[in-house]
């Protein structure tokens, strides 16, 4: 449907901000490099503050960078405003505008663009369709559900059949069910169109479920960027590991190492690790653990004791300390397993290619 | 860390806007010209003499000790002015507020009591004080048989004053109350303090700097005010008359301009304490909303005491204005009570009555306009744009409303009727019907661009980014968004610019010239002779006009205001 689906490439990007109570400046976003290939799905992950709306602004329009280039489709975009780029943005709080009904919001953009009367009725139609809004044309905007005007914002972006879409945390103005199928709906859409896609959220399980890739951010740089997987299970550095998805550290020193295996010592135990990156022999390291990764039992890595137990239906929920080190696990499917009781002593036990080190 | 790039490209945004560009640079060019230039002329004509630049103007003018009097008086008047207005709108409001009113007809009292000063010309009530309780007042010579009373000079520009201006004390108060949490008076009551002590010790305490904030605004207002004190004033002399007296009758620029610079300095002083001190201050400590409705208090002893107080006082201001049509009507007020219709008779065959509301009329009419797509231009570059210039434009914009129109008018007198500078550059101007409508708009400015100002800091901001986004430049954005979505700003604009325009008179009197009649004028001209009837039957016609645009605007805004559609969202 797009025209072309146009890439987005940021060129050591910076924005420096004032803070408003110390009147210091300070980079909200900082030397930020980005290749955002045409056509994919690309979401800026981090908790507040991280730089992500700022970035998104950025490739917008609204904020200027103060050093580097933006790149879209090939073309330098710095010195244009937000209403000359090819960009259509989804807002937080969708935006739309009040006055008109959802016919003339969608129409909005294409009016300016010239089109022809017949040719706008036609795009529009078609667009509404695509996001299950037909026959809606002549309601206004209040008299939607928070999940249609959603759609409304959605439709005025794509029906200008932008380089590149722009999401800013779209989803986060509706409850948790009408979140999730949302979110499918906007991946459908975006897969459908064939359009390139800059999402924006701090809400992890919405970034894996909807991107190709994902761009974790802190403190205004990038903390990592790659598939979900790449991320959910080989994360960069704690920060990463512990925003996406719960994890569990546990910090030890690497004994021995043959190649990327290794065996770590943590506490007295010995465990044995793959895929080993820079640590040498006598580096200490830390391991990451997912909760739902590893079980209790009577026989394992770890020595443990049971602090907390707690049944949660689908799974049995465990804290367990291993020396000094509280560790969460998630059993899955306890009905026909052992259940340990508080103040049990017992064994964390995990698979070797399930902890991570870092 | 140098922010030189994102300033550069900025700059560079904001000139591919060329409309943008032009219209800030136009404002900029107008606001200098028509507010900063008069007001920097004055300083030049009052510091800069012969011999450079001395003190002896200022030297001079406070030898004069009718200006000494004067400074002193104006500041009684607006301190007790100031007070009474204050406290009078603080029970109005808390009565409205706390107490249950027990009939339509109070509720009905008490708007109208919130309308009136909106709708009335100044002055007003001057006239009709002066009807019921001067030498020939209906109250004085017939009710209580007294004579010789005398209603000028300083009690009668108190009372007038206080009449005119409590009903703003009273509107802002009542947003104050409104703002309280009941539950804090509530908890207050249960740990056992009487209604009283929750008054004193809560509510008072929590609307003490919003009480200030409400007097230093009458304050203001009262030492501006030129009409009351002109009519009613006799020889008790305030600031803005004397200035008018120093330059219409003793002809005396230099004299004129320094004591304008002297009034200035006094509102500009108030002004900026109002602004930034307490208007910030009483809103500060009730930001909360209240979180349920307040139990209206019901108790007789309470109930009883303050809507009597408040009726008496609403009617005694009603009957107030009802006294000036009567007026236009009697044959001699005070003497011949028969019904005449000789004084309108009189306004138009001989005082040319249908010409001075033909101008009045024309020339508000063209203001309201451009005064109001100013006002709402100025608050959207205020609100929603980020640029250099921004801050300069807030200011002048505000600091018009810190102007008393005396001093405006003194300074356009000295400022254009030689030319800028004196250099005979736009002399044409002055003494035509352009530079009235510049008088009009930049009086009107101000109200118009708060009014616009809280509009749009309702609206979210995302939403004119969004037009921006799909392609809409500023001018696009400004016309197919931002109007529409303050049309009530907008329109309520409109009236009360023209309703501002038709009934003013302190800068106007300086201003206009024999070609240009105009109501306000006229009616204080009469007034001034002691032709009441004459004064009354003008009055009575403008308040009509006002009252009735006002109603018009109430219908505008039901039938094509959307507004309210999309606030229930």
């Amino acid at each position: 449907m797009a025209k072309e689906k146009k890439g987005v490439r940021l060129e050591h990007i910076s924005k420096i901000y004032q803070d408003p109570k110390t009147k210091k400046d300070f980079y909200a976003v900082r030397d930020t490099t980005l290749d955002i290939e045409p056509g994919s799905f690309v979401t800026l992950l981090g908790p507040s503050g991280c730089g992500k709306t700022t970035t998104l602004r950025m490739i917008a329009g609204f904020e200027s960078p103060d050093e580097g280039e933006i790149y879209l489709g090939g073309e330098p975009i710095n010195a244009l405003t937000p209403n000359r780029r090819d960009t259509a943005m989804v807002f937080q709080s969708y935006a739309l505008l009040p006055h008109y009904n959802i016919f003339d919001n969608v129409a909005y953009g294409l009016k300016l663009r010239k089109l022809d009367k017949a040719q706008i009725r036609e795009k529009v139609t078609g667009i509404l369709k695509l996001v299950g809004l037909e026959g809606m044309e002549s309601r206004m905007t209040n008299q939607l559900s928070g999940g249609q005007q959603q759609r409304v914002a959605l439709a005025r972006a794509l029906v200008l059949e932008p380089g590149v879409l722009l999401f800013d945390e779209p989803l986060s103005n509706l409850d948790a069910k009408l979140r999730v199928s949302m979110r499918t709906e906007i991946r459908r859409i975006q897969q459908e169109a064939g359009i390139t896609a800059v999402y924006v959220t701090h809400d992890q399980s919405e970034a894996m479920a909807i991107s190709d890739k994902i761009i974790i951010m802190e403190k205004g740089v990038v903390a990592q960027m790659g598939t979900p997987q790449e991320i959910y299970y080989h994360p960069d550095s704690e920060f990463v590991a512990d925003f996406i998805g719960e994890a569990n550290f546990l910090r030890g020193t690497l004994v021995s190492r043959d190649g990327t295996d290794g065996v770590v010592e943590i506490g007295g135990s010995r465990v044995a690790v793959c895929d080993i990156r820079q640590q040498k022999a006598g580096d200490n390291c830390t391991l990451v653990l997912r909760p739902e990764a590893a079980v209790i039992a009577d026989k394992g890595q770890l020595p443990c004791r049971v602090v907390l137990s707690c049944f949660m239906g689908s799974y049995q929920n465990y804290h367990v300390m291993v020396g000094d080190t509280l560790v969460k696990i998630t059993d899955f499917n306890p009905k026909n397993k052992k259940i340990y009781s508080v103040g049990d002593e017992a064994f964390v036990a995990f698979e070797t290619e399930s902890v991570h080190v870092l | 860390m140098a922010r030189t790039q994102s300033a550069d490209l900025d700059r560079k945004k904001f000139f591919a806007d060329p409309v943008m560009v032009t219209t800030i640079a136009v404002l900029i060019a107008f606001l200098s010209l028509f507010i900063l230039y008069p007001l920097a002329i004055l300083l030049v004509d009052s510091f800069v003499t012969d011999n450079g630049l001395t003190l002896d103007v200022f030297r001079r003018i406070m030898g004069m000790s009718n200006f000494r009097r004067a400074i002193s008086n104006t500041l009684k008047v607006g301190f007790l002015v100031g007070i009474a207005s204050a406290l009078i709108g603080l029970l109005f409001a808390y009565v409205e507020v706390y107490v249950r009113l027990r009939t339509r007809f109070m509720e009905g009292l008490f708007r109208v009591v919130s309308m009136l000063p909106v709708v009335s010309p100044p002055f007003v009530l001057s006239l009709s004080m002066i009807m019921l309780f001067g030498k020939a007042g209906i109250v004085t010579r017939y009710l209580l048989h007294i004579y010789d009373n005398s209603v000028y000079g300083f009690w009668g520009i108190a009372i007038v004053q206080t009449l005119t201006f409590f009903p703003v004390c009273y509107m802002m108060m009542k947003g104050l109350l409104k703002n309280i949490d009941p539950s804090l008076e509530e908890a207050a009551r249960d740990m056992g303090a009487s209604r009283w002590k929750v008054f004193t010790s809560v509510t008072l305490p929590l609307v003490l700097p919003g009480l200030g904030n409400a007097f230093l605004v009458t304050f203001i207002e009262s030492i501006a005010d030129f009409a009351n004190p002109m009519i009613i004033g006799g020889s008790y002399d305030t600031l803005a008359t004397t200035i008018y007296l120093q330059i219409t009758g003793a002809y005396d620029k230099e004299g004129a301009s320094a004591m304008a610079v002297v009034l200035l300095c006094i509102t500009l002083f108030m002004f900026i304490l109002q602004k930034y001190w307490l208007e910030a201050k009483s809103t500060a400590t009730l930001t909360g909303k209240a979180s349920r409705e307040r139990m209206l208090i019901t108790d007789r002893s309470v109930t009883l005491p303050l809507t009597i107080l408040c009726s008496l006082l609403a009617v005694f201001v009603i009957v107030m204005y009802i006294c000036v049509p009567f007026g236009a009507l009697f044959r001699t007020w005070g003497y011949d009570f028969h019904l005449t219709t000789k004084w309108f008779q009189q306004v138009f065959k001989r005082y040319k009555g249908l010409k001075a509301f033909k101008d009045s009329f024309v020339l508000s009419l063209i203001a309201s306009p451009i005064t109001a797509l100013l006002s709402m231009i100025i608050s959207y570059l205020v609100v929603k744009r980020k640029f250099r210039a921004r801050g300069f434009i807030e200011a002048v914009s505000m600091l018009a409303m810190a102007v008393p129109g005396t001093v405006l008018g003194i300074g356009y007198i000295r400022g254009f009727s030689s030319g800028v500078f004196r250099t005979g550059f736009l002399q044409g101007l002055y003494g035509t019907g352009a530079i009235l409508i510049i008088v009009f708009v930049v009086r009107s400015l101000p109200t118009g661009t708060r009014s616009g100002i809280s509009a749009l800091r309702q609206i979210d901001k995302s939403i004119e980014e969004s037009a921006y986004d799909m392609g809409a430049d500023s001018f696009r954005v400004f016309m197919t968004v931002t109007l529409p979505l303050i049309k009530d700003s907008f329109l309520s604009g409109l009236v009360t610019a023209f309703v501002r325009s038709i009934t003013a008179i302190s800068a106007i009197i300086l201003l206009v010239t024999p070609q240009y009649l105009l109501i306000t004028v006229q009616i204080n001209e009469f007034a001034e002779k002691g032709a009441y009837g004459i004064a009354c039957a003008f009055a009575t016609i403008l308040i009509a006009i006002t009252y009735g645009s006002v109603l018009l605007m109430n219908l505008v805004i039901r039938y094509f205001g959307t507004s309210r559609k999309f606030e229930e969202e």
